[in-house]
């Protein structure tokens, strides 16, 4: 029987985990990653989850451990956060490279310096060319069942490449909520033993592991590795509908739209602030606006086609940042601006950066992104960059 | 020591062709060193006194021992280091210029 607690978003990664039974999880803690895997040695230590639990020396060893426990067909877990991730980022390509399904929870944290513990999406962009599917996740529940398809998605064999789900700092790894606990039979039937593939090692098989490939070969590893990343997005919803159908939560793959069919402006957010931006949308949609929200879940391989579908009836769309990649902009506006040069689609777009070192985005902040959104619409000038909740002029 | 058996260079005419990830058979699709080489290390075998040195301490696993117990080394692979000629004690390998 599945069952509800009260979980916080760390704390339901750490069940999704447990449900998973991996075969090997090797991490180190860092804030604020830190209570799932205190969670999961303590599964391990009182003998709820049978799995190697190896206490590593750093990030990069961590990585290093997961990276020879998959090689040989294990089921292999870690989690991180900010500082820890960009330790462990040599080793994230060996990871996608070697074409090896390791799930990892990335707590979003930002970076030094200055130094700060709080959450914002710094880190994560850093790692968006490592090889790495990259999932955002809103709450705990989701945090939970998308750790569960995470490793559907990754050991799929036309997929075989590494995913990382990232859980804002604070405001989701550590707020409470209720939230559903598959049963073990549930999932195990939604997830089966992983058995290895082809291009792992075993006893009987040995291989020289992460060969060299010189100018001769290597462009044909990498074109291989990105189309096969490319042909996940199809996976990722395949995999979110037969979640949805057997667990009766879906997500709507790679990417989620809220009121945003007859939208005249769209707000696309990742992450925990879409909650936030929902009720901001309710509000406005009550008082006749037609505003619409999309939630970009998938950032790695870059769903172009579907949110060009869901954006397609709105006249302007704001892109929520909670990163900037300094010279430039925006991350994801970047990449949202792209999407729609791909496609040969004009629409006019702005970049609402905030929550920058654990900074709020407030309700009144979407608010405003809205409704400059509407100005803009209508044919006002307005920037295409702005920072909310800044303390001092700029 | 067994004497390593070189799988086939498959022939790679499509991204399908290639392996799955960078781990596979040793030789299957790597590049040739030799290019890096200026001296080459040649073994005197009427010196030599099967020690075992140089197959131990070469970097590359460039040197092996052949079906008649006699010590050869594969110069697709030596990338021409010499630390097997300055291992040798009884200096039975010898550095010699290359021509190319």
């Amino acid at each position: 029987m599945s069952r509800n607690a009260f979980l916080n978003g760390d704390e339901a990664v750490a069940y999704g985990v447990k449900r998973s039974r991996p075969n090997v999880v090797a991490a180190y803690p860092i804030t604020p990653q830190t209570i799932t895997v205190e969670k999961i040695s303590s599964f391990v230590q009182n003998g709820e989850l049978d799995c190697e639990y190896m206490h590593v020396e750093s990030e990069h060893s961590a990585m290093a451990c997961s990276i020879g426990a998959s090689s040989v067909g294990a089921r292999t877990f870690t989690a991180t956060s900010s500082q820890g991730l960009l330790y462990m980022a040599e080793c994230l390509p060996y990871a996608s490279g070697a074409r090896l399904p390791i799930v990892m929870m990335n707590a979003n944290r930002a970076l030094a310096t200055p130094w700060n513990i709080y959450g914002d999406q710094m880190d994560v962009m850093f790692l968006l060319n490592s090889g790495w599917v990259q999932i955002f996740v809103e709450d705990a529940q989701e945090a939970l069942d998308m750790t569960i398809q995470s490793f559907k998605i990754a050991e799929h064999e036309s997929v075989m490449a590494p995913v990382m789900i990232n859980l804002d700092g604070f405001v989701l790894t550590h707020t409470y909520e209720k939230v559903n606990i598959p049963s073990q039979e549930a999932v195990d039937q939604f997830l089966p033993t992983f058995l290895g593939a082809h291009h792992m090692m075993n006893d009987e098989m040995p291989m020289s592991m992460c060969i060299s490939a010189g100018n001769q070969h290597n462009m044909e590893f990498k074109i291989k590795q990105h189309r096969d990343l490319l042909r996940a997005l199809e996976i990722i919803e395949t995999i979110d509908s037969e979640f949805e159908s057997q667990f009766g939560r879906g997500y709507g793959g790679a990417l989620e739209g809220y009121k945003h069919e007859d939208a005249e402006v769209i707000l696309v957010t990742t992450g925990s602030v879409t909650g936030t931006a929902r009720v901001v949308v309710d509000r406005l949609r009550a008082e006749g606006k037609r505003v619409g929200l999309v939630k970009l879940r998938v950032v790695r391989p870059f769903p172009v086609e579907k949110l060009m579908e869901l954006v397609k009836n709105a006249k302007t769309i704001g892109i929520v940042d909670k990163n900037i990649s300094f010279g430039y902009e925006g991350t994801l506006y970047t990449n949202v601006n792209s999407a729609f040069v791909q496609s040969g689609i004009k629409k006019e777009t702005y970049n609402f950066i905030g929550g920058i070192g654990g900074r709020d985005i407030t309700k009144d902040d979407i608010h405003e992104m809205y409704e400059n959104l509407q100005l803009a619409s209508a044919g006002e000038q307005i920037d295409a960059v702005t920072y909310y909740n800044v303390r001092c002029t700029l | 020591m067994k004497n390593f058996k070189r799988v086939p260079v498959p022939t790679l005419t499509s991204l399908s062709d290639y392996p799955l990830g960078s781990s596979c058979k040793s030789f299957h699709i790597t590049d040739q060193n030799s290019g890096w080489r200026v001296f080459m290390p040649v073994i005197h075998l009427d010196q030599c006194v099967s020690c075992y040195r140089c197959y131990l301490v070469c970097p590359e696993g460039a040197i092996h021992q052949n079906e008649d117990q006699k010590f050869e080394i594969d110069y697709d692979y030596c990338k021409g280091c010499g630390i097997c000629a300055n291992e040798c004690k009884i200096k039975a390998i010898s550095m010699v210029k290359e021509e190319k």
